[in-house]
């Protein structure tokens, strides 16, 4: 067990108390506490078995101060994967930036606020809300965020809107980042029949160390839809742990895209609660890594009520000697019959030295269920890397295609064009290794 | 359940009967001492009282496991009895001094050890309680150079064989129970088959709990020469009472090179009744150790015990070996089970097959668990799993904890699993074709776990077959 | 032998048959029409007892005994047969062997002994020939992996070995091609008696060409909207459905 909250005690001290109002100076006393008890996990607990966070634990980082200038905003749409017309929320160092930010392309009933002006405009809703779904029990990492988050996104969607364009939320690190731990915060509310699309993209400007632990919870209510794209790629050096906690209502759809390349070492967690009769969650995710970087997805799907599906396909590809790692768990409640599950992991290894760990688990207290997992490893394959080669094609290009024939599944799930034909483009240059990154 | 399946009767355990033996049984409790004399009745070197002592020590710095999907009250290790044998045992010559009660027991089993012995095909050692009551065919096995006796008799006459493999694939130290049946165990069986033996026989233990309050911790140790062949089947039954019982057997199998170890069990200890009380408590350990070209099969039917924790597992040392585990654990009324297998690949196209078919009824809980290790050197190795549940019923659980590790990039692994309900298709098409709820349910759960029955030598899987029909029962209503 | 009256059924809410009276004596074929939707393939369920439908008013007398009563497999023991539209697959459980249990199941139900698995097999050999199956479709799974023709033929196989009083094939010729028709017609034809009864369930006149029936009704919204002999159904093939339904 290391450090902690005792660890923290000084920075959670410098914030002053982490309120008002003072129900939030509460959270944030319990929320230490708890992160003071648990420490940070090791890999004796069953949920962190083939990931350690010593490199986290041992550091202890700073609370990151608002940056003294940001990066031009033409260096930072180019260094985005999307659309630069989306409406877009920028955070740099952990703090909105609303030079950068461009929230009027949004229609009208949707509000976004800043975590921070939300706790003055929107104080019944927030106390009502936050940390509600993204509980701290026996989560170190969202205790942490929980007692640091200083800024954060609070996004609310009114009922039957169907927002036409994405927002984008960029989480930029800078130079003065380094040293730092950021812990972004988002709220999302998607009321009944409303369909909206967040994509949250998490870059840096240069390869300094630093630590994101995002924290997330969005209710997706009756009928709503909710698309959440998270592309990380973070510094090189950096440590990223990002958690999302869904909870769906009545035939909701709740879709979640998970591209993770950055980072020495991360962890994505995306819990999804099946509340409503007829709900649908679709969970899917690549990771390209190579090096020494570490990659982890957590998925739990909870199925409570009857008749929902849920779909989960992730994806990894592994070079150097990296260590890939997927751990995905579906649960099923007694009163949850006429589940329909089905949960897939594929890890392609590109090195001898690449390393995966896979455990996908079913947990299953009803009967009248359809549930299946499956889970492969191993390389590309020998016969149609020869098929290729005997038409002509160079090894290495052959390779490349292959690669990126296996990627192309997963990628093709992501429906907003402009994101798909970015993060299709930086996974070619990936595999033909002409990206630098 | 659909009202299409009618309620069916429930049939008795038929193994449940107490024998009426005069036992030399110890007091409860457990403590150095009782190691002692433990070591004591059965004659030991002092080599072996050493390890059973080291054995024990290092089980008091350890804690019982609760990581397994299993909820049971627990249990008072102080409280047991760790030593109960059958007085007549002692001087055993031949079987015909073997006490008649015990021969009768045997015979209610569907063992009789005098015909046994007439029979070919089949040899039988029977353990009753702690100890071994008698080993058929030993003549016929000794012409090909086989051994096949009571651990106790082997310490006595194979000395440095037991010396040099036990411990040898599970230490003493190698997790809970282990370390307790490596302090406390009481006899098992024991069998060597010489360099390039095909053992001509099947070889086959009876494992039978009677006394009271005992736990039962035997153990078994297969050695397999350079290109020897044996198989070797366990079956198990014990008693009906109303306290639970503790059964902490560890298996050990070594594979020299080119060999083949082909372990089948069809484990049917009591359950306990239909409200959960009584019931063996299963733990055990079964692991084998494969060298060059060599080849470990397990094959289990498990079908009883109150809770069941077992994963028998194949360390895949020697390039080129094979390890297979085929599994069929069925759990109705309030029996739990967390089973499966461990896989690991250390040598170079090394190559695992695991078949797991998990049946779920009543209130059963049913786990399975499975580690695939592919360590960094094990290149071009391969891996394929396929592990299936059914649930018949609405109150049970099924439950699957695979565990996949590759760490080089020239192995593959294949993972594939699936859970559903027992095909109310199925059924409704079996009765319309005339057979019972009963008969459908049994027939389809039959076929769902042909891949696994089709590893089990042909009289063992009728017995399995039937096995099933009878613990499924009283299972839909 | 089987008399219907005045029968409903529904599913949940939903009411699928509205009302049906038939009566099939020994000896007779009768085919029973409509267009999809019309109720037909539940009658032929009903009759053979699946749980899914409710039986809401209307009873149906087999032989002087109430069938709605019977679980379906006493009825499968009585001479009842259904020949499933989609025939079930038993992953594992070889065909032969799922046939000899429910032969001898059937065969101890009336008070006979059970036949030993190399009589059976016997048994089966004439059998097979009458379906123009092959031997190794006896050691395979049920209907798994068959070919849509192949697991209609099997339900015919299993039609000869049981040797049913009453059969009632549900749209046994649908997605059979006109040799396997032929073969499945054949077998029908074959195994027709003067004391036992066939009820024919089909959306096309085609199999009417290859088993001729005595009687002919038209099912439609749940009702049986017209009866007539053979002549009725070169009709409706020329016709349609469409004159038949709306007259309804």
């Amino acid at each position: 067990m290391t450090g902690g909250g005792a660890q923290y005690s000084e920075a959670f001290a410098a914030l002053g108390g982490g309120g008002p109002p003072a129900w939030l100076a509460d959270l944030r006393k319990a929320a230490l506490a708890e992160f003071s008890t648990l420490g940070f996990p090791t890999t004796r607990n069953e949920d962190w078995h083939f990931t350690s966070v010593t490199p986290i634990a041992e550091r202890t980082f700073r609370s990151a101060k608002p940056p003294s200038g940001a990066p031009p905003l033409t260096e930072l749409l180019e260094a985005v994967t999307g659309d630069p017309a989306w409406p877009r929320a920028v955070f740099v160092n952990g703090s909105f930036d609303g030079s950068l930010s461009s929230l009027g392309g949004l229609p009208q009933g949707v509000r976004v606020n800043t975590l921070t002006a939300a706790l003055k405009e929107e104080p019944e809703f927030m106390a009502a809300h936050l940390g509600k779904l993204a509980t701290f029990d026996a989560q170190a990492f969202t205790a942490f965020n929980t007692a640091f988050a200083q800024d954060g996104l609070v996004v609310r969607v009114p009922r039957e809107l169907k927002v036409p364009l994405p927002l984008h939320i960029i989480h930029v690190a800078d130079a003065q980042a380094a040293g730092c731990m950021l812990h972004p915060r988002l709220l999302v509310m998607v009321e009944e029949l409303a369909e909206f699309a967040i994509v949250e993209s998490f870059v840096s400007f240069n390869g300094t160390e630093y630590f994101t632990n995002s924290v997330a919870e969005a209710t997706v209510g009756n009928g709503a839809r909710l698309h959440h794209y998270k592309v990380q790629r973070e510094s090189r050096e950096a440590f990223h742990v990002g958690t999302m906690q869904v909870a769906q209502g009545r035939s909701s759809l709740f879709h979640s895209f998970s591209y993770a390349s950055g980072a020495a070492l991360s962890r994505t967690n995306i819990y999804a609660k099946l509340l409503g009769e007829g709900a649908e969650v679709q969970l899917n995710g690549l990771y390209l890594i190579d090096g020494s970087q570490h990659a982890d997805h957590q998925t739990f799907v909870e199925h409570i009520a009857p008749s929902c599906a849920s779909r989960e396909l992730y994806k990894g590809i592994v070079d150097g000697d990296a260590h890939g790692v997927f751990n995905g768990k579906v649960f099923v409640d007694p009163e949850a019959q006429k589940t329909d599950g089905k949960q897939s992991n594929h890890t392609l290894l590109l090195s001898p030295t690449a390393r995966v760990d896979s455990k996908p688990q079913l947990e299953i207290f009803a009967d009248d269920v359809k549930c299946t997992h499956g889970s492969t490893v191993g390389r590309l394959d020998e016969i149609a890397l020869f098929y290729m080669k005997s038409r002509g094609i160079g090894a290495e290009n052959a390779r490349a295609l292959l690669t990126y024939a296996f990627a192309a599944e997963v990628l093709e799930t992501v429906e907003l064009d402009a994101l798909r034909d970015g993060l299709e483009h930086i996974a070619f240059q990936r595999f033909t290794h002409t990206d630098q990154r | 359940m659909s009202s299409s399946i009618e309620s069916l009767v429930n049939r008795e355990y038929q193994y449940g009967f107490v024998t009426d033996v005069e036992s030399d049984t110890i007091e409860p409790g457990l403590n150095e001492d009782v190691v002692r004399l433990i070591s004591s009745k059965k004659d030991e070197p002092q080599w072996l009282l050493d390890w059973r002592l080291k054995a024990f020590r290092r089980w008091q710095t350890m804690t019982e496991p609760h990581w397994p999907n299993l909820k049971y009250n627990p249990i008072d290790y102080q409280g047991a009895r760790y030593y109960s044998a059958p007085k007549s045992v002692k001087p055993l010559q031949s079987l015909d001094e073997v006490d008649p009660e015990l021969l009768a027991t045997y015979k209610k089993l569907g063992i009789s050890l005098t015909e046994q012995k007439m029979l070919a095909g089949v040899a039988v050692d029977a353990i009753f309680d702690s100890v071994s009551v008698g080993t058929t065919m030993k003549a016929e096995l000794a012409k090909h150079g086989v051994v096949f006796c009571s651990f106790t008799e082997a310490v006595h006459d194979y000395p440095e064989l037991i010396q040099k493999y036990l411990g040898s694939v599970v230490p003493y130290s190698d997790n809970f129970f282990a370390a307790l049946n490596s302090a406390v165990f009481s006899d098992g069986s024991f069998c060597y088959v010489p360099k390039g033996v095909r053992c001509p026989i099947e070889l086959s233990t009876y494992f039978r709990i009677n006394a009271a309050d005992t736990g039962q911790f035997e153990r078994t140790l297969i050695v397999a020469d350079e290109g020897a062949y044996v198989s070797y089947l366990e079956g198990c039954t014990a008693p009906k009472r109303s306290t639970n019982q503790l059964h902490a057997a560890v298996v050990e199998l070594v594979a020299l090179d080119r060999s083949s170890i082909k372990y089948s069990t069809v484990q049917n200890w009591y359950a306990g009744d239909k409200d959960g009380v009584g019931g063996i408590y299963n733990f055990v350990t079964k692991r084998g150790k494969a060298l060059e070209d060599a080849k470990i099969s397990w094959t289990q039917v498990e079908t009883g015990s109150a809770i069941t924790w077992k994963y028998p597992s194949v360390i895949l040392q020697g390039d080129n070996s094979v390890g297979e585990f085929y599994s069929v654990a069925v759990v109705n009324n309030k029996q739990q089970a967390d089973t499966g297998t461990k896989m690991i690949h250390i040598g170079k196209n090394t190559k695992s097959t695991i078949i797991s078919k998990g049946i779920s009824a009543g209130e059963g809980q049913n786990s399975y668990r499975g580690r695939v290790q592919m360590l960094p050197k094990a290149t071009g190795s391969r891996n394929y799993t396929q592990c299936d549940s059914m649930l018949i019923g609405n109150k049970c659980g099924a439950h699957t904890f695979p565990y996949i590790e590759v760490a080089n990039n020239s192995s593959t692994t294949e993972h594939e699993a699936s859970t559903s309900k027992i095909g109310e298709d199925q059924i409704f098409y079996c009765k319309a074709r005339g057979l019972s709820a009963e008969h459908a349910i049994s027939l389809i759960v039959s076929g769902f776990c042909r891949e696994v029955f089709k590893e089990l030598p042909m009289e063992f899987a009728l017995e399995a077959q039937q096995l099933l029909g009878i613990t499924l029962e009283g299972s839909v209503g | 032998m089987l008399k219907i009256e005045n029968l409903h059924c529904s599913v949940g809410e939903k009411e699928i048959l509205k009302g049906i009276s038939l009566s099939v004596n020994a000896g007779e074929i009768h085919a029973i029409m409509g267009p999809n939707g019309s109720g037909k393939s539940t009658l032929a369920q009903v009759i053979a007892g699946h749980p899914g439908f409710e039986v809401t008013q209307g009873t149906i007398d087999y032989e002087g005994s109430d069938l709605l009563d019977m679980e379906p497999e006493v009825r499968a023991q009585k001479g009842v047969f259904l020949a499933f539209q989609y025939p079930v697959e038993i992953p594992g459980v070889t065909n032969a062997y799922f046939l000899r249990s429910a032969y001898n199941e059937i065969r101890k139900a009336r008070g006979d002994e059970e036949m030993d698995p190399m009589e059976f097999l016997d048994l089966m050999e004439a059998k097979l020939k009458l379906v123009d199956m092959d031997t190794a479709l006896l050691h395979r799974s049920v209907n798994a992996g068959f070919s849509g023709g192949e697991k209609k033929r099997n339900e015919i196989l299993q039609m000869a070995v049981l040797e049913p009083k009453l059969a009632i094939l549900d749209e046994t010729d649908s997605g059979l091609d006109i040799d396997a028709l032929r073969v499945v017609a054949g077998g029908v034809n074959a195994l027709r008696k003067p004391d036992n009864a066939t009820v024919i369930v089909t959306h096309y006149q085609r199999l009417l060409n290859y088993i001729v029936p005595d009687f002919v009704h038209v099912l439609a919204g749940g009702r049986i909207v017209k009866s007539g002999g053979k002549e009725l159904a070169l009709e409706l093939e020329a016709k349609g459905y469409d004159w038949l339904v709306e007259a309804a």
